[in-house]
């Protein structure tokens, strides 16, 4: 597989250039069948397959304890893989970690710094540590891109969560990686500090790098991403392209329980997306709740001036919208 | 090999104990000057010479090899605890690092740094007795064996502690007890045959014996013996930290 790759061709971060298509042929992740059984025999992941391509950006959504950590964690090598395959960029994470790591910049989910050194040290330890020479050209690029240049001789204790999450990501783009993963980067911060990682992230984009991050917030998901995946209690759930995925969440289902089985949809009612079940004694509409019209007071009419009668009424999420409340719950 | 990754780790422990050089430096000397004053000096002088060496002389190696082993497994213990602890420990183990690698860095930086006490005891000894060193070189090669080794065993300790308690437990449960009984303060000629024979057990004694040897040409048992016990309590200790990075244990879920 590697024999077929491109040389590859070290995209320097914090550097305005055009994203690669999305249909480039290589994926800069691929997760094959992978699954998680952490010592104890409590199952993680199970059987999560995932491609990411190049320049993507890409928000693994789900409620906490979901495997969003575990996944980062299989990928980064801070976890034994149970079964199955990881590669990132062609290599593999187990047999070729060199390669496979070399690749990825890491920003953790809880904030760990050395608080007695200097921004400007830990985020040169960070390059050496992954193999590159030493470059203060590079650092000092990545720390004025993350606004952190005139804090680089503080010592991390020193410094806000804001600018603690920022020195992790610079430590994260140190060694200018391609594949950036956060894992949520919003987690327990106030308003205005997600508007700004909002921003950090926007301008990650113009840079190239491929950015998977992870977080609890549909809202998150949707400002920042151009996929989502959906987890929930170890399983991926769905993958979906951020516009297609909001359209779909927006969808209800409409059951018009009738009193006499009926032996065609009216004519009439052609233009509603109507669904006549088995029995024929069901009626299903489904409409977009975000809409200006849902059409059910006209469907209604129409139903009436046909002389269709019914006993009963129910309306129902569609199954991911079931999963996202299930998310807001967890939420709260 | 990622010699770059290495160095990161070594320089980032060496700088911190630079950042702490007073109290690294400071304790040891302190006490082992305490050690030379009541034991050399003060009850020293009623005791005959060893082997012709006088007591106060006699005392040297055995001091820095306590010293030595306390610093080696502590620094090395701490090294790399403490990150496991504060959690930064990620960064070292999703970086492109191999287990070398990674002990080269943590090991050979508290090794580093425990010899370098060794040396200023021994330069701190120059002020209370009069000393000739026989066999320098054969006295830095088990200053360096004995510093490498046991900060392999301090980077064990450092894996497998759960709290600081734990990491301040084996030093003194074991490695004082050992030190004490492994010839330390006298020659196991001195004690009665059965501790005598008890004392062969005690890993310390071949260092401390070894390292005696260096300095008087006078040992408990011979320089064979001793290097070539160093060099497989070295070998136990590489055989286990392997174990530890192919198992993943107490580092990788
Ligand atoms: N080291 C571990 N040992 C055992 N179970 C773990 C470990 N780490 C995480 N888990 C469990 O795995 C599940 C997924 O955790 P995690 O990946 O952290 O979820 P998320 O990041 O989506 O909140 C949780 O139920 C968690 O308790
Ligand atoms: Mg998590």
């Amino acid at each position: 597989m590697s024999g077929l790759r491109k040389p590859s061709t070290r995209r320097k971060p914090i550097m305005s250039q055009t994203r690669q298509s999305e249909t480039s042929a290589e994926p800069i992740l691929a997760v094959r069948d992978v699954s998680k059984t952490y010592e104890g025999g409590f199952r993680a992941l199970k059987h999560v397959d995932l491609t990411i391509r190049k320049g993507e950006i890409f928000a693994l959504l789900g409620p906490n304890g979901a495997g969003k950590t575990t996944l980062i964690s299989l990928v980064c090598g801070l976890a034994k893989l149970s079964e199955g395959t990881i590669h990132v960029d062609g290599h593999d994470v187990t047999r070729d970690f060199r390669k496979a790591r070399a690749k990825i910049g890491l920003v953790p989910q809880e904030l760990t710094t050395d608080a007695f050194e200097t921004v400007w040290n830990t985020v040169s330890f960070s390059r050496g540590l992954f193999g590159r020479p030493k470059d203060p050209a590079v650092i000092e690029r990545v720390l004025k891109s993350l606004t952190l240049w005139d804090k680089k001789d503080n010592k991390l204790r020193t410094l806000s969560g804001g600018m603690k999450r920022r020195v992790l990501i610079a430590k994260a783009l140190a060694h200018e990686p391609e594949v950036l993963f956060l894992d949520e980067p919003t987690a327990g911060v106030d308003v205005a500090l997600r508007r700004e990682m909002w921003s950090v992230v926007g301008d990650l984009r113009e840079t190239g790098v491929t950015v998977i991050l992870t977080t609890h917030y549909i809202e998150e998901a949707e400002m920042m991403a151009d996929r989502i995946g959906v987890i929930s209690k170890g399983e991926l759930i769905l993958v979906e392209k951020k516009d297609e995925l909001m359209r779909k969440l927006g969808h209800k289902e409409l059951t018009i329980k009738l009193d006499k089985p009926l032996d065609a949809i009216p004519a009439n009612l052609a233009d509603y997306r109507l669904d006549l079940s088995e029995d024929r004694l069901s009626l299903t509409y489904s409409y977009d709740t975000t809409a200006e019209r849902t059409g059910i007071a006209s469907l209604m009419r129409l139903l009436a001036e046909d002389g269709v009668r019914f006993r009963d009424i129910v309306t129902k999420q569609s199954s991911l919208e079931e999963i996202f409340v299930g998310l807001v719950e967890d939420k709260k | 090999m990622n010699w770059h990754a290495v160095k990161a780790i070594y320089m980032f422990e060496i700088n911190r104990a630079i950042r702490t050089i007073g109290q690294s430096i400071i304790s040891p000397v302190l006490s082992t000057s305490l050690y030379f004053i009541v034991f050399g000096a003060a009850i020293g002088s009623r005791i005959n010479e060893i082997d012709g060496v006088s007591y106060g002389a006699f005392i040297v190696p055995g001091l820095i090899m306590l010293q030595l082993l306390t610093q080696s497994i502590s620094n090395a213990a701490f090294g790399i605890y403490f990150p496991r602890f504060a959690g930064t420990i990620y960064e070292v183990l999703s970086a492109p690092v191999s287990a070398v690698e990674i002990v080269l860095g943590f090991v050979g930086a508290a090794a580093t740094k425990s010899i370098v006490i060794g040396l200023i005891i021994l330069a701190t000894a120059t002020l209370f007795v009069d000393f000739q060193i026989a066999h320098p070189l054969w006295m830095l090669l088990f200053l360096v064996l004995t510093g490498f080794t046991f900060s392999l065993l301090g980077f064990i300790i450092g894996i497998w502690a759960d709290g600081f308690e734990q990491l301040q437990l084996v030093p003194l449960l074991v490695v004082t007890p050992l030190t004490f009984l492994g010839g330390t303060f006298y020659s196991i000629d001195m004690l009665p045959e059965f501790w005598r024979d008890v004392s062969l057990f005690n890993p310390v004694l071949y260092l401390v014996s070894g390292f005696r040897w260096a300095f008087y040409e006078s040992s408990d048992v011979s320089i064979l013996v001793s290097l070539s016990m160093t060099l497989g309590f070295m070998a136990a200790a590489m055989a286990v930290i392997w174990w530890i990075f192919k198992t993943g244990w107490r580092v990788k879920p």
